[in-house]
C-alpha cells in the first residue's frame, strides 16, 4: 500500500485526529494527536490489509523553537512491505505521551532511550528509567539546550588539548627537577671545574 | 537499577543476585546483567547498558553531513560498512543524489565481504564461549584474508570509512578482483570445514538445541533484526524486501531458522543461519565482480552539502540486523538530528523476557546468540 492510501484509511477511521499528510519531500508523515496514539497504532497493527506488525524506530526530535519535542514512530508490515512514519507532538515544558508498549514490546526499550535523552515521559510505560546514562544523571543531553553539568560524580568532563596537556606535564617536570639543579651544580661543578686545573 | 532489582528478592529464599559483567568474558564488550539466580536457574536476568555510551548522535548535530562518516564506524566496528552506508543512503536521499552504478556494486562487495568478516568473529566467538577455542582461531585467520582485502580496497582494516555521501572512496586497485576470487575459492572450502569441525559436533548441537527459544511472534513484537530475526523463521531481509543499492541485480537465498536441531528460534538456528548467510554473501560478491560496471565511483557532490529542509530514512540490512538511520535536516550544512537504529539495541530489548528459566551457562549462549557489539547497543 502506498503512504497515501495508508493515510487515507487513518483519516477514515480515526478522522481529524490524524493530521494532514506533510508534503512529500522525503518520507512522506502524519501528525497524531498524543491521547490518540495508542489507538491508531493498535489499528494499524491490528487491521487486515494494514498488518503493521513490526515497529522500526522510536525516536524523538527537538525543536525548540516551535517549543515541541516530536515522537517519532516508523512501522513496518512484513507482511506487505509498506512503511508507515506518523508523529506525535509534545509540550517542550512538560512532555507526556501515552506509551505504546502495549503494542509493540519493542517500544520498551525505544521509550526508555527517549525518556533517558529527550525526557519525554511515556505513561503507561512498565518500567521507565534511564537506559544509557546512570540514573542520577542530570538533564537529557540530546535536547538542543542541554548544558553539560561539568562533570559526574568528580569525573571531570573537561579536558584539555592533548598537546596543552602533555606540556603542561612536561612543564611540572621541569619545574620538579628545576629545585634540584642548583642543588646538584654546585656538588657536580666542582668535578668538571677539575679537569681543566689538571 | 539496584533498588528495582533487590525489590523482588526474597530475604528467606535461595536467591541471590549476581553481576554478570561488565568485564565478564562472554558479555563481548562492555555490557553488564544483573542476574537473579536461584541456584544455578536463573530468575531473571536485567541488562544495563550505557557504558560504552558516546553520544554519537549528538556528535552527528555538531560535525557536517561528511564529517560524520568517520564516526559511523564507531557505531559498530564489527561491521563498519553497514554504519557507513547507512548514513550514506539517508543523506543521498536528503540531496537527492544518484549514487553512480560502479559504486553501488562497490558498495555490495565491500559490504558483503564485511558481512563475512562480522560473521566469523560472531560464530568464533560463540563457539568459544560455549567452550571451544579452536574454531575461533580458525574464524579470526579467515577474517584476516578479508582484512587485508579490504585494507587494500580502502587503507583501514577496521573502521573503513570507505563510504562517502554520493559513492565510495576508492576504486578496486589493481589486481584486487582475482585476490578476492581467490579467497573466495578457498572461503567456500572453509565453510564446510568449518561445519565439520564444530557445527554439527555432538556437544555443540547439545548446548544450542531448544536453548532459549525466541518464537517467531516474539522475534516480530521485540524488534529483532537480521539474523536474530531470521533465525526464528521470519523471512524478512531488507536487501530482497526493501532493495536498495546494487542488491536486486543479485540472486541469492535468504536463509531462515527451520528448527535444524531443535526448535524454531533456539540459539543454534541463530548459528546455523550466521553460517548459511556467509555462504550467500560470498556468492553475491562472485556475482558483483562478475557483473560489474564501469564508470565513476562518486557522484557530483558539493564540498558542503547542504539539503533543503525535511528529514529521510536510510536502511540497510547489516550484519546485525537492520540498521536504520533518520536524518532531520534544517536546511544548513550540519544535520539537524541524526538517529541510528541498530540491531543490537533491540536485541537487548529481548534478553529480560527471554532469559527467566535459564542456566547461567545458557544465557552466555543467549547472549552469544543474539551477538551484540556493545558500542551498537550504546551508541
Amino acid at each position: 500500500m502506498t503512504t497515501n492510501e495508508i493515510h487515507e484509511r487513518l483519516k477514515a477511521k480515526f478522522g481529524d485526529d490524524v493530521g494532514p499528510l506533510s508534503e512529500p519531500k522525503m518520507d512522506a508523515f502524519a501528525v497524531v494527536k498524543a491521547e490518540r496514539i495508542v489507538e491508531v497504532c493498535r489499528y494499524l497493527k491490528s487491521t487486515p490489509g494494514l498488518d503493521f506488525d513490526y515497529l522500526e524506530d522510536e525516536t524523538a526530535v527537538d525543536w525548540p523553537k516551535r517549543n515541541v519535542i516530536e515522537i517519532v514512530y516508523l512501522a513496518i508490515s512484513l507482511k506487505h512491505r509498506h512503511i508507515v512514519k506518523l508523529k506525535v507532538e509534545a509540550d517542550r515544558a512538560n512532555p507526556v505521551v501515552p506509551s505504546i508498549e502495549g503494542v509493540w514490546k519493542a517500544a520498551n526499550w525505544l521509550e526508555r532511550e527517549v525518556y533517558d535523552l529527550f525526557g519525554v515521559t511515556f505513561t503507561g510505560h512498565p518500567d521507565l528509567r534511564r537506559v544509557m546514562l546512570p540514573d542520577d544523571w542530570v538533564g537529557h543531553p540530546l535536547r538542543k539546550d542541554y548544558q553539560e553539568a561539568g562533570g559526574w560524580h568528580g569525573i571531570t568532563n573537561v579536558r584539555e588539548n592533548a598537546l596543552v596537556e602533555l606540556k603542561r606535564l612536561d612543564d611540572a617536570r621541569r619545574a620538579e627537577l628545576a629545585p634540584a639543579q642548583p642543588a646538584s651544580p654546585p656538588a657536580a661543578a666542582p668535578a668538571p671545574a677539575e679537569p681543566p686545573k689538571a | 537499577m539496584d533498588k528495582l532489582i533487590l525489590r523482588r528478592v526474597d530475604q528467606n529464599s535461595e536467591e541471590m543476585i549476581l553481576n554478570f559483567g561488565p568485564q565478564h568474558p562472554s558479555t563481548h564488550g562492555v555490557i553488564n546483567f544483573l542476574v537473579q539466580t536461584d541456584g544455578e536457574v536463573i530468575r531473571t536476568a536485567v541488562p544495563d547498558v550505557g557504558y560504552l555510551h558516546r553520544g554519537i548522535e549528538k556528535i552527528g548535530e555538531i560535525v557536517g553531513y561528511p564529517g560524520f562518516m568517520p564516526y559511523t564506524d564507531r557505531i559498530d566496528y564489527v561491521a563498519a560498512m553497514f554504519a557507513n552506508e547507512g548514513y550514506a543512503i539517508a543523506c543521498e536521499r536528503l540531496l537527492k543524489l544518484e549514487v553512480p552504478q560502479r559504486a553501488q556494486w562497490l558498495r555490495a562487495i565491500s559490504g558483503e565481504l564485511c558481512r563475512i568478516a562480522s560473521h566469523l568473529v560472531s560464530v568464533g566467538t560463540m563457539t568459544m564461549d560455549i567452550g571451544a577455542v579452536t574454531p575461533m582461531l580458525h574464524g579470526i585467520r579467515e577474517r584476516e584474508s578479508i582484512n587485508d582485502l579490504i585494507e587494500e580496497l580502502c587503507g583501514a582494516r577496521l573502521t573503513y570509512n570507505y563510504h562517502r555521501i554520493g559513492g565510495v572512496a576508492f576504486d578496486l586497485p589493481e589486481g584486487w578482483r582475482d585476490k578476492a576470487l581467490k579467497f573466495l575459492d578457498h572461503f567456500d572450502t572453509f565453510l564446510k570445514e568449518f561445519d565439520r569441525l564444530i557445527t554439527f559436533n555432538e556437544i555443540y548441537v547439545k548446548r544450542l538445541a531448544n536453548v532459549a527459544v525466541i518464537s517467531r511472534e516474539h522475534a516480530i513484537d521485540y524488534g529483532l533484526a537480521g539474523p536474530n530475526l531470521r533465525g526464528s523463521g521470519v523471512e524478512w531481509d531488507i536487501r530482497r524486501d526493501l532493495p536498495y543499492g546494487a542488491y536486486p541485480n543479485f540472486k541469492f537465498d535468504v536463509p531462515v531458522g527451520k528448527g535444524f536441531v531443535g526448535t524454531v528460534g533456539d540459539c543454534f538456528d541463530r548459528y546455523f543461519c550466521r553460517m548459511l548467510e556467509m555462504g550467500e554473501s560470498s556468492k553475491i560478491v562472485r556475482q558483483a565482480l562478475e557483473s560489474m560496471p564501469d564508470g565513476e565511483i562518486m557522484a557530483k557532490v558539493p564540498r558542503k552539502p547542504k539539503p533543503e529542509a525535511g528529514e529521510a530514512s536510510g536502511r540497510v540490512e547489516s550484519a546485525r540486523g537492520e540498521m536504520a538511520y533518520y536524518v532531520v535536516s534544517d536546511g544548513t550544512d550540519k544535520a539537524y538530528r541524526v538517529r541510528a537504529r541498530t540491531g543490537s539495541f533491540m536485541a537487548m530489548g529481548v534478553c529480560e523476557d527471554g532469559s527467566p528459566g535459564l542456566m547461567i551457562a545458557d544465557l552466555v549462549a543467549l547472549i552469544a546468540s543474539l551477538d551484540v557489539v556493545a558500542p551498537e547497543i550504546d551508541r
